[in-house]
């Protein structure tokens, strides 16, 4: 039976279970010196000095570091979506005259114990002028520094004619959308442990996630170290969701301080500096307009938003602006289309990428427009967006322009099948009629649904190496990274499917830079889609391979042999002389590897459905969700117990993301969630059993 | 703040010495003094429960309790759990049901679990929904934590 498409458990749990992982904080070494971060607390101002005579007089002082001492690294680059004259908005490591938001790093300390370290960096005193933050990424721009302006970049993506759609158009629906800021919220604050070691002249830094190789190169650059002189290691790591991992000014801090101090740096981030440090997202205003005509079909439409980037570009550039300028149209055939966005530099915390850039605030948009088209025209809201679907026959579906540097097309898609398949399935005709009969019987209760497309399986490339070890057990090194999705499970499922052996002979790397030269890592929802097609490549080599040996070994024909379990043997004479897989690896002088690479030019579109029932409650305006449905065409599931597990979870931060959760700051910039307390994830009061 | 003082506790049956400042927490006692990191800091604030651990049977959040206030009690973590090869029926529930992602609440919620079924094995679906819901996951929605704690439940109950 093949092992793709089982519910096989994970492989990665028992170290989880028992206690036994090994996240950042739980890498320790000796001779290990903290490093505490002095942050700004004030949003916007000219840092026109630090007092730190009375930091560095304390007795646990090792060493205060201010921009002064890392002058000579540069600003952090980009990763995505880089465009040309942005590099005057990226991140210095520490500050350098001016501070752009609370929590920005404006100082580092060092000690030999946490605890001194937290209360040296107290004693560090900023000497900050105030200026006026900017909290609004509407009002007009202003300058940023001198002759740049704080709107860093404006993104168009547009095709057909607009004037002529809404010309012909029978109705204008026009809207102004705010989307709040959210992040991931990983319940694993950040961490980075610089070693430098002596014997070998390398510098290892432990805690990575998400892009280890990448952040290699980008680190080797800013410090100036030979490639082979720095390695990233990956260990557990606590969610990612798309905010960790990527390259921070602490992370530069702490391999910089490993080198010029000579000592391994540990660096653990507490929750509030998680609140105020690591990237926030989505935070938008959308003012939107679409032309239709007397039937709902969308002729044009035409979207200018605003993005509140924070003080800084980080890593990811403007790819979120970037993205929910292409997501945009989603499942509907528009066929005029225009959308402008403006990326501007706030006083707030450094946007990036959190889970589903783009996607999230284009299909809120997007759906919610839907939804008033039909209520404006007295229409079914499920028949706007049947007379607008993209049909099966036009797919592959060409959208006309490009997103992190591939073309948008939509590889295959049956919207208006899944969405009948769906309403089928839950019953809609009776959920509608059962919530009208409440609704006249004074209840406030409605039904709401959205369509999305998502993108997945970013390319252009994933490399796997696979070896048969002189032990029989087979070793899948891959350059992704596991954020707690179950890579190790899904990836040993299609190596063992591919090989045709059992599953507990597969051990699979991911995350170590000294094990694989090239690595993409996990983000845009790419690793079963590239990693796993690089898996099946190097599976199958290595099964033919391991069978010419066998040949060899058993004087057989290899396409007369066969994998089964932990033997070959033959398939005309199954209980005939067979060898064990470690016996291959000796007769193949010990050890057989191969090296697969997937390369694509083009991410693959699932796409799906969420409905929800909710409940508002008159006297307290209370929200209750009270039924959740998820239908999603996500192709083939290699796990499905791993795939509900994802689709839960990622609904959940959904729903937390539409009810409960706000980064807020007041008017002078000073954000108003710092805490678990402030920033409120959905707990499980609020789910229920699902089935 | 460095006068250490002596502090003598029970983690999983084993009696322990540690000599701490009177403002370490148990958190941190029990991971860097203990050398048990299967205790995990999520806010150190008392909101998330990722550090959960049971101080004489009771849940504790162990970033709120200062070591020193655990003289003389029987500490217990997650990595008592098992014994031996054989994990304890919530952590084989929790696997069996994929209960956990990325594994960082797991540890915490495992040991608050274990308080209430130790408790009341009979508990019912809303009191346990109510009791978890001090603790939080952010990569789950909670549904397999709350079918994993079921089955342990039905399985205690045998």
């Amino acid at each position: 039976m093949s092992l793709i498409g089982q519910s096989v458990k994970r492989l990665e749990d028992h170290p989880l279970l028992c206690g036994s992982g090994r996240f950042a904080a739980d890498v320790a070494v000796t001779d290990m010196l903290y490093m505490r971060v002095v942050r700004s607390p004030i949003a916007f101002g000219r840092l026109t000095g630090l007092r730190i005579a009375e930091a560095l007089a304390h007795s646990g002082t090792v060493a205060v570091w201010t921009a002064e001492d890392v002058a000579d690294i540069p600003a952090i680059g980009f990763r995505m979506t880089p465009i040309p004259d942005l590099e005057a908005y990226r991140q210095p490591i520490l500050a350098n005259g001016r501070v752009r938001y609370v929590g920005e790093p404006i100082a580092a300390v060092f000690a030999a114990d946490p605890y001194s370290a937290e209360d040296i960096a107290e004693l560090v005193i900023p000497e900050i002028e105030p200026l006026s933050a900017r909290v609004d990424p509407v009002a007009s721009p202003s300058e940023f520094s001198p002759g740049r302006s704080t709107e860093a970049a404006v993104i168009t993506k547009a095709y057909g004619d607009l004037d002529a759609a809404f010309a012909a158009a029978h109705t204008v629906v026009a809207l102004e959308l705010t989307i709040g800021r959210h992040s991931g919220v990983p319940l694993e604050t950040r961490g980075a442990i610089a070693v430098p070691e002596a014997h070998t002249g390398i510098l290892r830094l432990y805690g990575a996630a998400k892009v280890p190789h990448y952040n290699r190169q980008a680190l080797a650059a800013m410090l100036g170290l030979p490639l082979d002189r720095i390695h990233l290691h990956e260990g557990h790591v606590g969610g990612g969701f798309g905010i960790r991992g990527e390259l921070y000014p602490e992370d530069v801090l702490a391999c910089a301080a490993a080198l010029r101090l000579g000592r391994p740096v540990k660096w653990i981030e507490d929750r509030y500096e998680h609140l105020v440090a690591a990237n926030q997202s989505r935070g938008s205003v959308h003012r939107v307009r679409a032309a239709v005509d007397e039937s709902g079909v969308i002729l044009g439409l035409d979207d200018e938003f605003w993005f509140d980037q924070g003080g800084y570009l980080r890593t990811h550039g403007v790819v979120v602006t970037d993205l929910t300028c292409a997501m945009l149209p989603g499942p509907y055939v528009i066929p005029a289309y225009r959308s402008v966005g403006h990326v501007r530099l706030t006083n707030k915390t450094p946007c990036g990428t959190y889970r589903a850039p783009g996607r999230f605030e284009a299909s809120f948009v997007r759906e919610r427009l839907v939804d008033v088209i039909a209520d404006r025209l007295g229409l079914d809201p499920i028949t706007v967006r049947h007379r607008n679907f993209i049909t099966r026959a036009a797919m592959p579906f060409r959208r006309g322009f490009s997103a992190v540097g591939t073309d948008i097309v939509y590889d295959t898609g049956d919207y208006a099948g899944l969405l009948d398949k769906f309403l089928n399935r839950v019953h809609w005709e009776t959920l509608r009629t059962y919530v009208a009969r409440r609704r006249q019987a004074g209840e406030k209760v409605g039904l709401g649904l959205g369509f999305f497309v998502e993108k997945s399986g970013l390319g252009p490339f994933d490399d796997v190496r696979t070896t048969l070890g002189g032990d029989g057990t087979i070793e899948v090194i891959t350059g992704a990274a596991s954020i707690g999705q179950g890579v190790e499970t899904a990836m040993a499922q299609i190596c063992a499917d591919g090989l045709g052996t059992g599953l507990d002979r597969i051990r699979v790397i991911h995350g170590q830079t000294d094990r694989i030269a090239r690595g993409m890592g996990a983000f845009a929802s790419r690793v079963t889609v590239m990693t796993g097609a690089a898996v099946t490549i190097a599976a199958a080599k290595l099964r033919s391979e391991l069978l010419i040996v066998a040949g060899r070994l058993l004087q057989t024909a290899p396409e007369r042999l066969a994998v089964t379990g932990d033997r070959v043997v033959s398939r005309d004479e199954p209980a005939g002389p067979s060898l064990d897989l470690a016996e291959i690896a000796r007769g193949a002088g010990g050890e057989l590897t191969v090296d697969a690479t997937f390369t694509t030019e083009h991410m693959t579109y699932p796409y799906g459905v969420h409905l929800a029932q909710v409940r508002i409650e008159r006297d307290s305006c209370a929200i209750a969700v009270e039924r959740f449905f998820v239908g999603y065409d996500i192709g083939r599931a290699i796990n499905p117990l791993l795939v509900d597990g994802q689709i839960v979870g990622g609904a959940a931060q959904g729903i937390g993301a539409a009810l409960l959760e706000e980064f807020v700051y007041d008017a002078s910039g000073q954000p108003q969630s710092v805490t678990l307390a402030d920033y409120l994830l959905p707990t499980i009061a609020r789910s229920r059993r699902s089935r | 703040m460095s006068d250490k003082q002596d502090v003598t506790f029970t983690v999983n049956g084993d009696e322990r010495t540690i000599h701490v400042e009177p403002r370490r927490t148990l958190a941190d006692a029990l991971r860097e003094d203990c050398g048990l990191t299967g205790t995990h800091l999520g806010c150190e604030h008392g909101v998330c429960g990722a550090c959960t651990v049971l101080v004489n049977d009771q849940p504790v959040r162990s970033c709120l309790m200062f070591a020193v206030q655990a003289g003389g009690a029987r500490v217990r973590t997650v990595e008592g759990l098992a014994s031996g090869n054989k994990l304890h029926p919530l952590q084989q529930a929790f696997w069996d049901h994929h209960g956990l992602q990325c594994g960082f609440c797991t540890p915490g919620f495992l040991m608050l679990a274990v308080s209430i079924l130790e408790r009341q094995s009979d508990i019912t679906e809303p009191e346990l929904r109510e009791a978890l819901s001090s603790n939080l996951c952010r990569c789950t929605g909670y549904q397999n934590i709350l079918k994993s704690v079921l089955a342990a439940a039905a399985e205690m109950r045998k």
